[in-house]
């Protein structure tokens, strides 16, 4: 046992820590960051020294011990945190985010800050100013985007969990791509507080873990209404690891017609209607040809009213404040050079493309025709829910991709999110977990989307699912 | 379309270099070619959705509340002048 510590999930990570204390764990997993990181790069600051004054655990708090990683856009009281960005170089909040302060209240301790596309702008962690993320399952590969180094992290077994946030797929892409488990629970079930914005009716934060079970247990104590965060839901909390146990029978789970469409993989197309061969064997009712029939559009919605909210929120970024500042001979040629030097090339790109949509003559055109078609995409579910309890599909097109294969293809790299994107654009809950493996070995995963503030089911059939095909148990060969 | 990179870039305060200016023209060029789908969707009966959650406004009563942040927010300013952040001059003298 003690020579597989770095496996640990969090369910047998609160067992082990409530018996032998935290430290066994923390120094296992610290040994693995230090050898593996110069290949994989998942983490961009690490402190053994501060993750460890931990006092012993004494009372028994429901994340005693556990170590969790944390995307480097989620802003922690006296620790620099960038967004994987040079505008944000030496920024040091004076606050601690909501589930900051909800995981050291549960006992938990903060293990680090993972690397991301710059602030959350891509899906690949290819725009990271500091350096791209490996895939630890094939290091030639991109472990996904933006929260590459959360799902890369906990892939490789160099953190037990992590955080991570999903504007149009941030969190459930990457888990996809480095085979574990990304929840992007539904829009306002967790607090924005604290969360550096990308575009504001887009983002939730959400759990990247090893197993479904873990996802349960985070989200207990992610999830709840925040007075610091207007559009966090006043909604009651359930006890979501209940819900791992109920079974799938009786669940109507449907398959989009949209979604098995050329530009699918075929050996992930195979491996997700496998799946629900699977959910059927184990007593679930399987409703092919659902439609959603505004999936073409979601990409094009997105990359209209995404952008424009991005664009807004990166006006703050001037360097006045806080972070970078290019010292010029006045305050506007200041603003000028200090955006110039501090934003790389795809925040310039979507800060670019979000003025356009929003400035005077291109308005209507474009944000207005946007949010309408938003409308549209909603509606859709809300249709397709009426039939059924949960929508399975493929979380990514493609198994991952190589490093450089789409970086200069700003429209290709996009279209990587086609399956996870409508979600945020309908602000619905969505799980990608691990489903099967290419031929080559790389990991496939299986979106399971369900209803406003209905993780619960997602939780139910996604246990199930898991404990069927057990591939929790594959490693990548580090 | 054409794109007019030197007035958004303006619009947005950024500065761009020459070797970049051509190349982010020429991808949003290409991206609004894509969205321009949109357009043969009939929107005209259907209402914008800004927010997911049509939630209600929050309101709280204005009241001081104790906080020590200034210091802190001023700690890791790039300059500061005492209680203030300071900037470079913002009109030049005739």
């Amino acid at each position: 046992m003690s020579d597989n510590l770095h496996q640990l999930t969090v369910k047998k990570a609160i067992e082990f820590a409530s018996k032998q204390g935290a430290e066994p764990i923390l120094k296992a997993i610290t040994e693995r960051v230090k050898i593996l990181n110069l290949q994989i790069n998942a983490f961009l600051r690490f402190d053994p020294e501060k993750s460890f004054p931990l006092s012993p655990v004494s009372r028994p708090l429901p994340l005693s011990g556990v170590p969790i990683s944390i995307k480097d856009n989620i802003c922690i009281q006296g620790v620099e945190t960038t967004c994987a960005s040079k505008i944000l170089v030496g920024h040091v909040p004076p606050y601690d985010a909501t589930v900051i302060e909800k995981l050291k209240h549960a006992g938990a301790v903060i293990f680090g800050q993972c690397n991301m596309d710059e602030f959350a702008f891509g899906s690949s962690t290819e725009s990271s100013a500091f350096g791209i993320v490996r895939n630890p399952w094939d290091l030639e590969r991109v472990p996904g985007g933006s929260s590459g180094g959360s799902a890369a992290a906990v892939a490789a077994d160099m953190t037990v969990a992590a955080l991570g946030s999903d504007t149009g797929g941030s969190i459930r892409q990457p888990a996809a791509f480095c085979g574990v488990v990304g929840l992007k629970p539904t829009y306002g079930r967790v607090s924005r507080y604290g969360l550096i914005a990308f575009g504001s009716s887009f983002d939730q934060i959400g759990p990247i873990t090893k197993t479904v079970e873990d996802s349960a247990i985070l989200l207990n104590v992610l999830a709840g209404h925040d007075h610091r965060d207007s559009t966090s839901a006043n909604a009651p909390v359930p006890d979501y690891t209940k819900a791992l146990n109920r079974g799938v029978r009786g669940l109507r789970i449907g398959l989009p017609s949209e979604y098995f469409v050329s530009g699918l993989d075929s050996e992930v197309e195979q491996s997700v209607r496998e799946a629900a061969r699977i959910f059927k064997n184990l007593g679930a009712e399987i409703v092919e040809g659902i439609s959603l029939p505004h999936t073409p559009y979601a990409v094009a919605v997105y990359y209209i009213v995404a952008v424009a909210e991005a664009s807004s929120n990166l006006g703050r970024f001037d360097g006045v404040e806080y972070g970078l500042r290019v010292p010029a001979k006045d305050l506007r040629e200041m603003y000028f050079e200090t955006r110039d030097q501090g934003f790389g090339e795809e925040a310039k790109r979507r800060i670019l493309l979000g003025t356009f949509v929003l400035s005077a003559g291109y308005y209507d055109a474009y944000y207005l025709k946007g949010q309408k078609v938003r409308t549209l995409i909603r509606q859709d579910f809300e249709k397709a829910f009426q039939k059924v309890d949960l929508i399975l599909g493929p979380t990514a097109p493609t198994p991952p991709f190589k490093i450089g294969e789409k970086i200069d293809d700003p429209l290709a790299m996009y279209l990587s999110d086609i399956y996870t994107i409508p979600a945020n654009l309908a602000g619905v809950p969505a799980m990608s977990l691990p489903c099967g493996f290419t031929k080559s070995g790389l990991p496939i995963g299986l979106q399971l989307t369900a209803k406003p503030f209905d993780e619960e089911t997602i939780f139910q059939a996604g246990h199930a699912f898991e404990q069927e095909l057990k591939l929790f148990n594959r490693k990548p060969k580090l | 379309m054409a794109f007019d990179i030197e007035k958004i870039a303006e619009l947005a305060r950024l500065n761009l270099k020459p070797e970049e200016k051509k190349k982010l023209e020429k991808d949003l060029e290409s991206i609004l070619a894509y969205v321009e789908k949109l357009k043969t969707l009939d929107t005209s009966q259907v209402e914008p959705t800004s927010h997911v959650l049509n939630i209600e406004n929050v309101f709280r009563k204005d009241e001081v509340k104790p906080a020590q942040v200034r210091d802190e927010a001023l700690k890791h300013a790039p300059l500061v002048d005492g209680k203030f952040f300071k900037v470079p001059k913002v009109v030049e003298k005739e």
